[in-house]
């Protein structure tokens, strides 16, 4: 077990799969941590959903591209997209330098709220990480 | 070359056309020039393209030990041989009563290959191990089609090659991950619970990515069979075992072979590939055709395969590969095939005790022919793997994989093969520990390496994300 640098901020919630999510309301925006990307190493392509497409929690929504390798992005939560980060596509970088902030991926209309109650909290997922989290 | 053109520069002296004034082609055909094409003579030619040859590295130059790659010294006898001239002007479109040594060197190869991994029919098509992949799923597909139900689903192990995934989806299936066990193995209780009637095949590499023999390939095959499906045998790791044992014997139904890895033709920019495909009797009614048949008068082409996948390939696949790969096992023999793969596992093993605990070893399972280390024990200098890497060339080695298998952090993927001898990897080892000594010493001489190599650290980021994949004068200007 090693302690983790990253940052966990503690208005989100996570999953196993190092996805994290803020919900305001009804809406959930919908981001990579910061232990992924600096397991990723640089970004170079974000490959995000069209908007509209209905998600359901757990399924792949997309992949995200970085000089190391090809990961998968797994819906966190069931719903709607409503809006996709189009400033990725010539600026993958944000998704290092801000993934909490400018290097969001997207935001979808929550259709099953009561799936947010099932993700890790900030401290579970600090736990996860520093377990080795795979 | 495009910033040495001198206009009016000529490389050889064309005579003047007399003939017709191009009617034959059609005017919307010609052109009276190239724009920007460059014009230098001969010399100058030849000079540019061997001052870049010096700047390169090569398996003939010093040790290659790219792991998964398997860069073994290409014995320079199989050029011989595929220089013969009834090889190298042969053209493809011969008939085939004037191309029989050809047919009957395509068909003896396939014969070896039945021999040494103990399938039944093969097809030389594949012009690599990833082409192979498709062309085996396809087969695959074809079986399960033929039988009422292509199936939804291709099993593929976390540890896998990429192209795997990539293959199954090409064929239009879905891709299931199987995790793997403490050891690095399948994990055989997720595969039994998971293996139902939709599963057309599991894809497996045996040795995995990691090295490691899966000690329970014969149940997998079992579990596969039982519930209908088929194994698939992504065989870029036959050297591990060639001379020794069979996946045919395992149980595996399809595999391919890659003749630029395990039978020491050329690999990479000196290819090209190739990925011969093998299966049991039960799909050879679904290979590629044209297939060599033999007849009373000898060998034919013959394409009357009513259930054949079709073509994979123009022609006959990379014909040249296939009689140095010919070359190649008809010179080393049985007992030569045998010992590339004892000295290949031992080679590896040499290195792995000499590294292990400088280097973390993230799983302890024996090794075959390559070693996986990580660069955990390096961490509190802040020096990473791609760091190791980089500093390797600065002590004039090629560096070896890295960041796979993906299931390992920070993986340094080395593959020594049997070419290289004791002195050879000595020199490797010892480059390697020095590394580890200056990340404790002084990591910024590796965090900034390399020093010595014609460029220094490229920005591989700016290369992924904005690539410049042309060269033209216009480009040239925007950099600047």
């Amino acid at each position: 077990m090693t302690e983790s640098k990253a940052a966990f901020p503690g208005n989100l919630r996570y999953t196993k799969e190092h996805e994290w999510v803020k919900v305001e309301g009804a809406v959930g925006t919908v981001g990579i941590t910061d232990y992924a990307q600096s397991e990723l190493g640089d970004v170079v392509f974000v490959d995000l959903p069209e908007k509209g497409r209905a998600l359901v929690a757990g399924e792949e929504l997309g992949t995200i591209e970085s000089v190391k390798a090809v990961s998968e992005i797994y819906a966190p939560l069931s719903g709607e997209v409503l809006e996709i980060n189009e400033s990725l596509r010539n600026h993958p970088e944000k998704v290092n330098g801000d993934p909490y902030g400018e290097g969001w991926l997207l935001r979808v209309r929550i259709t099953q709220p009561s799936e947010a109650e099932k993700l890790l909290s900030p401290e579970g997922y600090r736990s996860h990480v520093e377990e080795g989290g795979h | 070359m495009f910033e040495k053109s001198v206009a009016g520069k000529r490389g050889c002296d064309v005579p003047l056309w007399d003939g017709p004034n191009g009617e034959a082609l059609g005017s919307g055909y010609l052109r009276d020039e190239i724009p920007g094409f460059p014009e230098l003579s001969e010399r100058e030619v030849v000079r540019h393209f061997t001052r870049l040859s010096k700047l390169n590295y090569a398996n003939d130059e010093g040790p290659y030990p790219l792991g998964s790659c398997t860069m073994k010294y290409n014995p320079k006898v199989n050029e011989k041989v595929a220089r013969l001239e009834g090889f190298a002007e042969a053209h493809p479109l011969l008939p085939p009563e004037a191309a029989q040594g050809c047919l009957q060197v395509m068909a003896d190869l396939e014969s070896y290959l039945c021999e040494i991994t103990g399938m039944d029919a093969y097809t030389l098509q594949p012009a690599a191990g990833a082409q192979g992949e498709f062309t085996g799923i396809k087969m695959v597909r074809a079986y399960h089609e033929s039988r009422g139900n292509p199936r939804r689903v291709v099993l593929i192990p976390d540890s896998a090659h990429g192209t795997n995934p990539a293959s199954a989806h090409l064929c239009g299936y879905r891709v299931e991950q199987i995790a793997s066990d403490e050891r690095g193995c399948v994990h055989l209780g997720f595969l039994k619970e998971r293996m139902r009637d939709d599963v057309a095949v599991l894809m497996l590499t045996n040795p995995n990515t990691l090295g490691v023999f899966e000690p329970e390939i014969g149940e997998i095959c079992r579990v596969l069979h039982q519930g209908g499906g088929l194994v698939y045998l992504d065989g870029a790791n036959l050297n591990a075992f060639v001379g020794v044992a069979r996946p045919g014997d395992m149980g595996v139904d399809v595999m391919h072979t890659n003749l630029h890895k395990t039978f020491s033709t050329p690999h990479g920019g000196g290819g090209p590939g190739s990925g011969p495909v093998g299966v049991k009797e039960t799909l050879a009614r679904f290979l590629p055709v044209p297939r060599v048949i033999r007849h009373e008068k000898g060998w034919r082409l013959s394409s009357d395969f009513q259930e054949s996948i079709g073509k994979v390939h123009s022609f006959n696949g990379n014909f040249g590969m296939h009689a140095r790969a010919a070359a190649y096992i008809l010179a080393n023999g049985a007992q030569g095939l045998r010992e590339i793969a004892e000295s290949a596992v031992l080679n590896a093993n040499y290195l792995r005790k000499r590294l292990e605990g400088v280097y973390h070893l993230p799983y302890d399972s024996p090794s075959l022919h390559e070693v996986i280390f990580s660069d955990k024990h390096l961490e509190k200098h802040g020096v990473k793997t791609l760091d190791v890497a980089k500093r390797l060339m600065d002590y004039g080695f090629h560096p070896p994989t890295i960041y796979f298998p993906l299931i390992v952090k920070g993986a340094l993927m080395i593959e020594p093969t049997e070419s290289e001898g004791i002195e050879d990897l000595d020199a490797f080892v010892d480059a390697m520990l020095r590394i580890a000594k200056e990340a404790e010493d002084d990591p910024e001489v590796v965090r900034s390496a390399p020093h010595t190599t014609p460029v220094g650290r490229l920005d591989e980021a700016a290369a992924a994300r904005r690539p410049v994949l042309r060269w033209s004068p216009h480009t040239e200007k925007s950099r600047s």
